[in-house]
Formats: C-alpha cells, sequence, structure tokens
C-alpha cells in the first residue's frame, strides 16, 4: 500500500507527529509499499528517512511558508494523486484536525479521526478509533477506495525504522486567491515553555490551588521535570491560569507519559481529556478524590506541603541522575 | 450546525453485543462546543439584527434540544430526518441544505463530545467549498473583514478573512457566565416559532461503525505515603520509568 503523510514541521525540522505518522505509516505500507512524506520547508528531510519515510516531497514555495489550511488541502491531494497513496495521514494537531477534513473531502475519501490501532484488515480497512471522549473504543470499517486518517497523539509511538529515503522538491498548484482567502496576520505564543501538545510530563492543578498566586510551586515542578503546565476548567473559567491551559472534555485532550494531577478531584469531564496519558500520578489531601481510582500513584497529602518536598527530593534525584 | 450529544456526566454502554451505544437512561444535550457557538449567533443577531437559523440532522427525539435552542433566541430550526450514520453522511445532508441558501455565517462546533469526528463541518466546508477556520476561539468584525483567531499547538493564531464563512467554534467564542439558558418568555415564543423537517437526501455511508469496547480497566492505584516521597521518585523512575 502506498501511504502519504502530512508531516509538520518545528523550525524546519520534522516534529514528533511527524515521526510518529512516520513510524505508523511504515507499519501500514509493508514491504512492497511506500511511504512518502509531504513537507513545507522542511531542512532536515533525512530525520524522517530514519522512521522509515521512503521519499519526501518538500514544498519550498515560499507562499507555503505560513500555513494556510485549504492550501496545504490541496498540496496533499495533489501529492496523494502523483504518489498513488491510498492513505494519507496526519496528526491530531492543531494545522493536522484542519487540514484532515478538507482534505478528506478533497478526495471523496474517508475521514477517520481518534485512530489508535493499525488495521485488523485492510480489504476492507478495519481500525479501532477512541469514541465517547476515550470511554469507548469503536472498531470501524472504511467502505471507500481512499481514506484520510487521523491518528491519535502518542497512541502509536516512534518506532525507527531506518530506509534510504531521497527527497525532491514538489510545486504544488495553488492559485494565489486561495492564499488570499484567508491571511495569517499575526501569531502568539508562549516562548520558553514545552507547550502542552509535546510535553512527555504534564503538572496540573485545579481549584484545590485556593489561588493563582499559589501555582509558583507548580511552575517550579514542571521547570524541574521539563513538563509543560496545565490546569481543571474552574481554573482557566475563574482567569487563574489562560485558557490554553485548560485540559478535558471541552478543553485540551492530551496524553503525555505522566499526568501529574494536584488538587484535581477527577471529574468525568476531567478525565475524559487525561485518560489516555500512560502513567497518570494523583497528589489530593481527600482520600476519596475520585482521581485516585484513575490513577497508577498517589499521594494523599497537602499539595501545599507534598508539592514543595517533591520539588526538593526531585531536584537531589535530578543532580544525581 | 447543531450537533446533540449525550450529557457529559453520562455512563456510556453498548447493547446488542457491544454493536450499539445503549441509549438507555441517557439525557441528550446540545453539543457543549457548540453552545459557544450559538452564544456568539445570538450575540450577533442581537447587535445587528441578523436573522439566526440553526440545523440539525438527527431524529424527532432530539426535537426538545432544537426548542430550547429556539427559546434561546433562534428564529428558525430546521431538522432533516436522519439517524446520522457517519460524518460523511451527514456533512452530505448539510452541504445539501446549504446549496440554495445564503448564510453570511456558518458557525459549527469543532467536535461533537460522542463520537469525537471533528469531521462534519470541515467535510461539510469542502464539499461547499466555503472558506473554513477550525477551532475558533475568537471572531471580530472590522469594517467588511472578519479577524478570526483560531488555537494553535502552544498559543493562538489570528486570521484575516471576509463572508461567508464556515467556522469551528469552541471556547473562546464567548465567555462562559455569558451561556445562557432559555427563560419563560423565550419557551413560550418558541412554540410558534418555525421547525421545519427536512427529508435527507440519497447518500451511502463512508465509515460503519462495527462493534464498541471498554478501554481496559486501570489497575488500583499504588499510593505512597506523603513522608516517604523517595520511594515515590523510585516508583516514577525504575518502575513507570518516566523520569
Ligand atoms: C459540560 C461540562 C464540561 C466540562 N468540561 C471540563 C473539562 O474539560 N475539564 C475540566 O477540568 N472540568 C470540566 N468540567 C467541570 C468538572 O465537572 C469539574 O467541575 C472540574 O473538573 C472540577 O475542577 P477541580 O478538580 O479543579 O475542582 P474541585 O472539584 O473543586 O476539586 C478540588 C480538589 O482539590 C482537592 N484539594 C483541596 N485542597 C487541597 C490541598 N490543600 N491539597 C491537595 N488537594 C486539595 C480537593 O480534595 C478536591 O478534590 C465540565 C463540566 C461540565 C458540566
Ligand atoms: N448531526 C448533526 N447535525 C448538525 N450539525 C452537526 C451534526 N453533527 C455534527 N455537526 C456539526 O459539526 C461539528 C463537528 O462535529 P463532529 O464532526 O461530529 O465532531 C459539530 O460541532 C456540529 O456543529
Amino acid at each position: 500500500m502506498n501511504i502519504l503523510i502530512f508531516a509538520e514541521n518545528n523550525q524546519g525540522k520534522p516534529n514528533k507527529t511527524a515521526k510518529e505518522l512516520a513510524s505508523y505509516a511504515r507499519a501500514l505500507a509493508g514491504d512492497g509499499g511506500s511511504v512518502t512524506a509531504l513537507g513545507f520547508g522542511l531542512q532536515s528531510p533525512e530525520d524522517l528517512y530514519a522512521y522509515g519515510v521512503d521519499k519526501v516531497l518538500n514544498v519550498d514555495d515560499a507562499r507555503f511558508g505560513t500555513f494556510n489550511a485549504m492550501a496545504y488541502a490541496l498540496a496533499l491531494q495533489q501529492a496523494a494523486e502523483k504518489t498513488g497513496a491510498g492513505v494519507v495521514l496526519t496528526g491530531q494537531s492543531a494545522d493536522g484536525q484542519y487540514v484532515g477534513p478538507l482534505l478528506g473531502g478533497l478526495l471523496g475519501a474517508a475521514y477517520v479521526t481518534q485512530v489508535v490501532s493499525l488495521p485488523e484488515s485492510t480489504e476492507p480497512m478495519v481500525l479501532k478509533r477512541k469514541s465517547f471522549s476515550n470511554k469507548a473504543i469503536a472498531t470501524v470499517k472504511i467502505d471507500t477506495d481512499k481514506a484520510v486518517l487521523n491518528l491519535a497523539k502518542n497512541s502509536y509511538g516512534l518506532h525507527e525504522n531506518p530506509v534510504d529515503g531521497s527527497t525532491e522538491s514538489f510545486a504544488p498548484q495553488v492559485d494565489d486567491a486561495v492564499f488570499d482567502d484567508i491571511r495569517s496576520v499575526r501569531v502568539e505564543k508562549a516562548t520558553g515553555k514545552v507547550p502542552l501538545s509535546d510535553a512527555e510530563i504534564i503538572v496540573s492543578a485545579g481549584r484545590g490551588l485556593k489561588g493563582p498566586e499559589n501555582w509558583g510551586m507548580i511552575e517550579e515542578l514542571a521547570d524541574v521535570l521539563g513538563a509543560a503546565t496545565a490546569c481543571s476548567k474552574p481554573v482557566a473559567d475563574m482567569g487563574w491560569r489562560p485558557h490554553t491551559e485548560h485540559v478535558g472534555q471541552t478543553g485540551k485532550q492530551v496524553a503525555p507519559n505522566l499526568y501529574i494531577a494536584i488538587g484535581i478531584s477527577g471529574a468525568i469531564q476531567h478525565l475524559a481529556g487525561v485518560n489516555s496519558s500512560k502513567h497518570i500520578l494523583v497528589i489530593n489531601i481527600d482520600p476519596e478524590a475520585p482521581f485516585f481510582k484513575a490513577a497508577d500513584y498517589g499521594v494523599v497529602g497537602d499539595a501545599f506541603e507534598v508539592v514543595p518536598k517533591f520539588i526538593e527530593k526531585l531536584k537531589a534525584f535530578k543532580a544525581e541522575h | 450546525m447543531l450537533s446533540v450529544v449525550p450529557d457529559t456526566t453520562s455512563k456510556i454502554n453498548f447493547t446488542d453485543d457491544n454493536t450499539r451505544f445503549d441509549k438507555t437512561g441517557i439525557q441528550y444535550v446540545m453539543n457543549p462546543h457548540d453552545e459557544f457557538g450559538l452564544t456568539k449567533a445570538m450575540q450577533i443577531k442581537e447587535s445587528t439584527g441578523a436573522e439566526l437559523h440553526v440545523v440539525h440532522v438527527g431524529p424527532q427525539a432530539f426535537e426538545p434540544v432544537m426548542r430550547k435552542v429556539l427559546a434561546i433566541g433562534a428564529d428558525k430550526a430546521f431538522r432533516i430526518d436522519m439517524e446520522p450514520g457517519d460524518s460523511y453522511t451527514t456533512a452530505v445532508q448539510l452541504a445539501n441544505f446549504l446549496k440554495d441558501k445564503d448564510y453570511d455565517l456558518i458557525i459549527a462546533g469543532k467536535e461533537s463530545l460522542d463520537y469525537n469526528g471533528n469531521a462534519v463541518h470541515g467535510l461539510v466546508a469542502a464539499m461547499t467549498g466555503l472558506r473554513f477556520v477550525n477551532a475558533v476561539m475568537g471572531l471580530d468584525f472590522e469594517g467588511d473583514k472578519v479577524k478570526v483567531t483560531r488555537e494553535i499547538e502552544g498559543g493562538k493564531e489570528i486570521l484575516e478573512t471576509r463572508l461567508p464563512l464556515l467556522i469551528g467554534g469552541q471556547k473562546g467564542l464567548v465567555k462562559e457566565e455569558e451561556l445562557r439558558i432559555p427563560n419563560m418568555r423565550g419557551i413560550m415564543m418558541a412554540r410558534k416559532k418555525p421547525l421545519e423537517v427536512i427529508p435527507p437526501v440519497e447518500a451511502t455511508q463512508a465509515v460503519e461503525f462495527l462493534r464498541y469496547e471498554k478501554p481496559p480497566a486501570k489497575s488500583a492505584v499504588k499510593l505512597v505515603d506523603k513522608d516517604n516521597l523517595d520511594e515515590l521518585i523510585d516508583l516514577l523512575h525504575n518502575e513507570a520509568k518516566v523520569i
């Protein structure tokens, strides 16, 4: 099977999502199939060969320098036609989720999101996806010839699989009008912090922290761990923390290696956004807090006492390791 | 474009040998992301005098939710009479509905909180050729320009476009406390407002849901004494291998 992936990058380097898509694509393509990555201004396409990408199509047309969903969808459509790809993979990122359905519509392909497994059969294609906010996993059958899949973050993982890859430049035919239709004016990003979406570890806190002035220790803990910070919904609603940190069913869905929940009760809507995390550590003063039922590790105690001690111990540990 | 979903506290179960979602005891509500969009639409209606319509693809059983939307203030509701089977067939109905209309602004949510498709609105955009922005957390009008703020990884992006426009809205579009509930007068008025039922057009599903399973249960939590955090660090390092 021939597969195309939408390879997003970070300052020219393929990001983790791109590598996870490549890993999945390699396994799906099998020995006879090819894996092509379409990238925009990639500076180190060879990073993708390590994950099994045979060919990188690199767009260096300056108009594509800034993300534009329709222009990118058209470019992906043209790349899919050129490579005869039956499956196109997009990632569970802001841009991937924006381009994905547009591409599905353009290709007349089924668009399946929240994909968590390789297909159990390929003709017809049958695979698993998360549903009901992680409360269930559905097995679905795809009835169209082509499919656009959106892979759930951290569901397949990174698998190195080096191949002899090559890169060629690719010039999609897209009218200027498409770029003019929707123009990017500016981007506002919190700098110097680990973005929630890429974080291996997330330190999250809730109403148990009592007020925004108490977030110093949360940020310090995150610093020590190289983690991103997050919060429960009421914390964002009260303006203690920015809305971009709100995780849960109506906020961001995250799936880090370790999710640390401090002073969060573990309401069903909160859990729905975090229970795909590989490991969960809960620190809560109330032994009856529902979060402990969803946790791997727990400490019953006052956050104001436990967190500073935990930071000290971690610093000592980090100094040794 | 309104999607109707199980209340977020619902216990999710399946029947018929795990092939169907069990609706027993489920309370259906407006999709939370769509609720932000509806509120934004109400604000625009109030400041510009615009006419506000709502369209839903779904069975008659969900009409109470549509009446609620009318009670909150929408002028007219359309229900395309079909049990949605997948994102594709739902999008076909909505794209067909939009074909002979000329709405300036079409507000969807970024995702329905049942099947978490994150798909219908984008598919409709591709099918209709409408300008489309996803994950919208802000919308402002400046003359004939529209400034749209969308959420991106680690921040936001401000885009400039124009009407007509289709958006996938989310939290941020309006403040939490601006969300509305119907009042008595609205409920009375809603009874007289039109709720038009439209037959669906022919469409074949692109995706079929074969069966469901629950995620594997977590094993019991390992509790660590608050005075023995070395043990916690040991577990995180040696067992979980996360630090
Ligand atoms: C439609 C809908 C959607 C929702 N979506 C989301 C969502 O996406 N994300 C989300 O988070 N919520 C969501 N909610 C809200 C959710 O139901 C809960 O209200 C919310 O998660 C509670 O936040 P919390 O745990 O921070 O606060 P609380 O429930 O007040 O819990 C505070 C916790 O802190 C503990 N605590 C107190 N003092 C200390 C201390 N000194 N040390 C340690 N622990 C302490 C308490 O024991 C308690 O467990 C949604 C609700 C609805 C109705
Ligand atoms: N049955 C439906 N009727 C009307 N609009 C829908 C329907 N399903 C989804 N939508 C719209 O599409 C958005 C994304 O839904 P989904 O693709 O199901 O996650 C929703 O927030 C709605 O605005």
